[in-house]
């Protein structure tokens, strides 16, 4: 069995492509979650209850599904038919695979029933995913009825990198992922790996003191009140799978930046990542939610292009070095400056009206 | 937001199992299902008890596959601060009740190869719902099951009944005791240890265990530590310019509560940390309770967990 897509039942979808021809855009670009809520940036332990926000931005739902859906289904298919070690779930981590169907679902459902639904008669469910054209009948919990296992299964129709942390021993373990769109880390490296290794290779906040109490504070994280923060870096075209695997393919693109394609092609890219307590397994899900902005796209809108060229600029050498743009910074901020007339900007992330 | 999500449930029944336990049965008010869990889970029970708000953690004992309703026990201690006796005497069927979502200190390892599972007395409730879960899902476990006596022994028949080979009964008044060396000594690689009961019991197991040699990682207690009773005592709330006096059957928490402050909490029983303050300056004696802070933390008296632990002395001033 494997899993089929029938699109093109809704217009609401873009036909763009990731890759090659680079198609992607966004349509409304004041739907952006633009991650920066002051002129400068540091780590911190930025954690906030993951509530439904303002409608019409990327906040409206819990899960966010957006104009990009179809496409990036279809890209993750093909990342996942290259390489089938993006997604991995280790045995003891198949019962977290059904919680997270289940939130996944139960979520898609409720807040988008135009696309989603879910009709259940005891452990006989209904799934309909109309934008993928996908139709199913199974069993919860009977791993048999489905074409993948619950967690491949719903991760191939959801936006979002997600990784599931087994939570054993005071600490956490990443030991599943499905991780296709990822900001140049590898699951097949850090899978079995606990909170404070596989966050080993970033600067400044162990020092900070940021991970220890990040991860004192997701072991109390509760069923029923999950969280989000935001990650961020930078990548050259609107490339989902910036993967270590692949970095021969895309990293060389960096070196093609000039101060005349330098709008088009750079792009921001903000992880809006929600963290789940699962009550079944009582294992933690992570979703790294990646959405890509041109900076042609980001200046118009002009707060938000008065605070990436300041934020860009005056970022700290080892984070720029880390997130990988080092050498393109001063190309980055001459292009922004003209963009920035030194105004002072307002206060939170969203736009002035 | 303090305390996590709530539960609007009724009692569904009432229905006791001995002379001194009762069993609870709560349905969503609205009539939807109750959140999954996991075994091992508890919910803290809000109670108005004629004007004191008590909140008091129980294990889920149902199980975590049923959706319908949630299942607690309570044992009767006329010597605590009241949260069981409000249980027995003024909970009834048809009463609303504010429920936390489940939360799961006392999980099982899912990699063991083998689950090994010692109960004292009513600590048996964790047990059952992941035994329950275990039947659905599949792995190996055994039970040790000791209680004061054949009638105190609840769910012993429906668990001997269900699994024969697997559940093991011992009986203080027929001086029974689990031959806990030979049973430590025996079993397989891979096995994970877990013991829920009285302190003295816990203590026994743990320190047994880890004299033997058994992985530390491997060994799991569940303890609620009722928040003790204890004199009252005067606090002030430096945060808040607040002064409060702490009642005999009140924690620290409850009280801070009252006072309208909204401190952190999760689980109200000394082991989740969050309800950790800084203290700016203590004369006199923190009673510490709980599981959270290491012993030089409690030695230092710099950091107080104000869900279980109490002061004596003469001023206590806290961050909150
Ligand atoms: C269980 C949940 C989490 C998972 C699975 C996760 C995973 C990761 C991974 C794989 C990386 C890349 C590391 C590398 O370079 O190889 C990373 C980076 C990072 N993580 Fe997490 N993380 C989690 C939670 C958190 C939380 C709660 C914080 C909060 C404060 C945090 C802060 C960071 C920071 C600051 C970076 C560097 C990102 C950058 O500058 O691009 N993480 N995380
Ligand atoms: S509330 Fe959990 S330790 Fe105090």
């Amino acid at each position: 069995m494997s899993l089929d897509f029938k699109p093109g039942a809704f217009d609401f979808f873009r036909d763009e492509t990731f890759r090659e021809s680079f198609t992607y855009r966004n349509s409304n670009p004041l739907r952006f979650p633009f991650p920066f809520d002051r002129d400068d940036y540091m780590y911190s332990v930025n954690m906030e209850p993951h509530v439904p926000g303002r409608k019409g931005t990327a906040f409206e739902h819990i899960l966010d599904v957006d104009e990009h859906y179809v496409a990036e289904m279809i890209d993750r298919a093909k990342v996942l038919a290259d390489d089938p070690l993006r997604c991995q779930s280790l045995p003891h981590m198949t019962l977290a695979g059904w919680d997270l169907l289940e939130l996944i679902m139960e979520a898609k459902a409720r807040d988008y029933p135009q696309w989603f639904s879910l009709t259940k008669n005891g452990n006989r469910w209904h799934w309909v995913n109309r934008p993928l054209g996908i139709e199913q009948s199974f069993t919860f919990l009977d791993e048999s009825t489905l074409p993948y296992g619950p967690f491949e299964y719903i991760t191939r129709q959801t936006q979002g990198d997600f990784s599931l942390q087994d939570e054993r021993d005071n600490d956490l373990w990443m030991d599943a992922g499905m991780i296709t769109s990822q900001a140049d880390w590898s699951l097949d490296f850090d899978i079995g790996m606990s909170f404070m290794e596989w966050h080993a290779p970033v600067p400044l906040a162990h020092e900070k003191g940021v991970f220890d109490r990040a991860l004192k504070f997701l072991l109390k994280l509760q069923h029923g009140a999950p969280v989000r923060r935001f990650n961020w870096t930078m990548t050259v075209n609107p490339l989902l799978d910036t993967a270590p695997e692949t970095y021969p393919k895309w990293g060389p693109t960096k070196t093609t930046l000039t101060q005349e394609n330098l709008g088009a092609k750079q792009h921001l890219r903000v992880e809006l990542q929600s963290l789940y307590r699962l009550p079944r397994s009582n294992a933690i899900a992570f979703d790294i939610r990646c959405y890509l902005c041109s900076f042609e796209q980001i200046v118009t809108v002009p707060k938000w292009a008065r605070r990436l060229h300041r934020v860009v600029r005056d970022l700290p050498d080892e984070l720029a070095a880390y997130k990988g743009f080092l050498r393109n910074r001063p190309a980055m901020v001459e292009w922004l400056s003209k963009y920035d007339d030194g105004a002072p900007t307002s206060p939170g992330w969203w736009p002035d009206d | 937001m303090s305390g996590g999500a709530k539960l609007r449930v009724r009692v569904d029944s009432v229905t006791p199992v001995n002379d001194l336990i009762k069993r609870f049965r709560f349905v969503a008010l609205d009539g939807s299902d109750l959140p999954a869990f996991s075994g091992g889970a508890h919910t803290v029970v809000e109670m108005d008890d004629h004007g004191t708000r008590r909140l008091n953690p129980y294990s889920l004992m149902s199980s975590p596959a049923d959706r319908s309703a949630y299942e607690i026990s309570v044992r009767r201690d006329d010597q605590g601060r009241g949260g069981s006796l409000f249980m027995h005497r003024h909970v009834t069927p048809g009463m609303e009740m504010t429920l936390s979502y489940p939360v799961n200190l006392f999980p099982l390892d899912t990699r063991a190869r083998k689950h090994l599972m010692i109960a004292g007395g009513i600590g048996i409730t964790p047990f059952l719902a992941q035994i329950a879960q275990l039947d659905q899902f599949g792995g190996r476990f055994e039970l040790h099951y000791a209680a004061r006596s054949r009638v105190l022994g609840a769910y012993m028949d429906r668990l001997t009944a269900a699994h024969p080979s697997q559940v093991h009964c011992y009986f203080d008044e027929e001086n029974q005791a689990i031959d806990l060396s030979r049973l430590l000594a025996t079993q397989p690689i891979g096995t994970h240890l877990y013991v829920c009961g009285p302190k003295g019991m816990i203590n026994w197991v743990l320190s047994s265990a880890e004299a033997m040699g058994w992985p530390r990682l491997a060994l799991h207690h569940e303890e609620f530590l009722a928040p003790g009773t204890g004199l009252p005592f005067e606090v002030q709330l430096a945060a808040s310019g607040k002064t409060i006096t702490v009642g005999t059957t009140q924690s620290l928490l409850e009280a801070m509560e009252a006072a309208g402050v909204d401190a952190p909490y999760l689980c109200r029983g000394g082991a989740c940390g969050q309800c950790e303050t800084n203290v700016h300056k203590c004369d006199g004696k923190i009673l510490h309770r709980d599981h959270w802070l290491s012993p030089e933390e409690h030695a230092a008296n710099a950091k107080i967990m104000p869900c279980v632990s109490r002061f004596e002395g003469k001023t206590l001033v806290i961050d909150r």
